[in-house]
């Protein structure tokens, strides 16, 4: 079956071209090469920043692309997405105010 | 989820037929195919979305303790092998390029890429599993495994200053180490199975343009997987590295 013929059979169409996945796995490889080597710069405080942006940076390409909520024909899905990391935030972040504040006692 | 009967019989319909005849992958509830694709997609995102609040927890349980005992997670840390996390990174990288390669195979109708794709993101995914063995077994040979045996006399390297720690908060990290690679092993050990299953299907002519749902979604699955990977990598090995 020809890729002519495939494309017919979807009203839309969320795939990428060959060439762009392999670029997009090349920057993560890129990426991930990039963190080892800042993991061995003493940056002080900043290398967990450093990580932990390079981390998202490649996470956002994966749910972006690989993913596709980018582009993607229900818009919900990207509620749905940005809902789970929302919520993953309160955890984090209610949890990190009450342990971080309790050098009183 | 959609092995319906009539799912069996569709794969061998040209895409020409099925723009005339009923799709057989059509269930009778949906208006079209592709509400009933956004739909399961969606499903699987609300799927995805609890498995980010379980991974989640650990990941919140991780950082209380790592600000509590910071000098013992720090030494912990050091005594993994970042060129085995490294190498491992990258294998989870490439297998998601071959798992969106699938899916793209399987919009195409390309049976045989399709295939080929899904055997090869198995062996990746076994690849990984393989190299977390190894290094499972060096922490079992030096009694950095949670227990009656466990033993830390390492220090905390601090840019060259030796910092002695206490070995009950070591074994904290180990626990916390052990709990959150050996969830997301299982997590792969699940996917492996889940892809082989695909293969075989795949293999037998199941999917089509017109319905590839679950290359999509055992995809979306995949890369989850993978983006849990991408965060554990830098917490456990990287972060107290340094010189």
């Amino acid at each position: 079956m020809s890729e002519h013929q495939a494309h017919e059979a979807h009203e839309e169409h969320t795939t990428h071209s060959q060439g762009f996945y392999l670029l997009i796995g090349a920057i993560l490889l890129v990426l991930t090469a990039t963190t080892v080597g800042a993991a061995f710069v003493n940056l002080g405080p900043f290398n967990p920043v450093v990580a932990l942006l390079i981390a998202t940076i490649k996470a956002l390409l994966v749910v972006l692309f690989f993913m596709h909520v980018k582009g993607a024909s229900e818009k919900l899905t990207g509620v749905v997405v940005l809902s789970g990391f929302f919520f993953l935030a309160i955890l984090l972040a209610l949890s990190l105010a009450d342990y971080l504040t309790r050098s009183w006692r | 989820m959609q092995n319906s009967p009539a799912v069996d019989g569709q794969a061998n319909l040209s895409v020409e037929h099925l723009e005339h005849v009923h799709n057989p992958a059509l269930l009778h509830h949906f208006a079209d195919a592709q509400q009933q694709k956004n739909a399961a997609s969606l499903g699987m995102w609300l799927f995805l979305v609890t498995e980010i609040m379980f991974f989640g927890g650990m990941f919140c349980a991780y950082l209380i303790y790592r600000l509590a005992h910071f000098n013992a997670f720090a030494a912990g840390s050091q005594q993994l092998s970042i060129k085995l996390g490294a190498f491992n990174t990258a294998v989870l990288i490439i297998s998601s390029v071959t798992v969106v390669l699938a899916v793209k195979a399987a919009e195409a109708g390309k049976r045989k890429l399709l295939v080929s794709y899904l055997v090869v993101t198995v062996l990746l995914g076994l690849t990984f599993l393989v190299v977390k063995g190894f290094e499972y077994r060096e922490k079992f040979e030096k009694h950095h495994v949670p227990g009656s045996t466990f033993n830390f006399t390492d220090t905390f390297d601090d840019n060259g200053q030796k910092i002695p720690v206490n070995s009950k908060e070591a074994e904290l990290f180990f626990s916390i180490y052990f709990v959150m690679t050996g969830m997301h092993a299982l997590h792969m050990i699940i996917g492996c199975g889940l892809f082989t299953g695909l293969a075989i299907l795949a293999w037998k002519g199941r999917y089509s343009p017109a319905y590839f749902t679950p290359i999509e979604n055992g995809g979306l699955y995949w890369h989850l997987v993978d983006i849990i990977w991408i965060y554990l990598f830098p917490l456990l090995y990287l972060i107290s590295r340094h010189s």
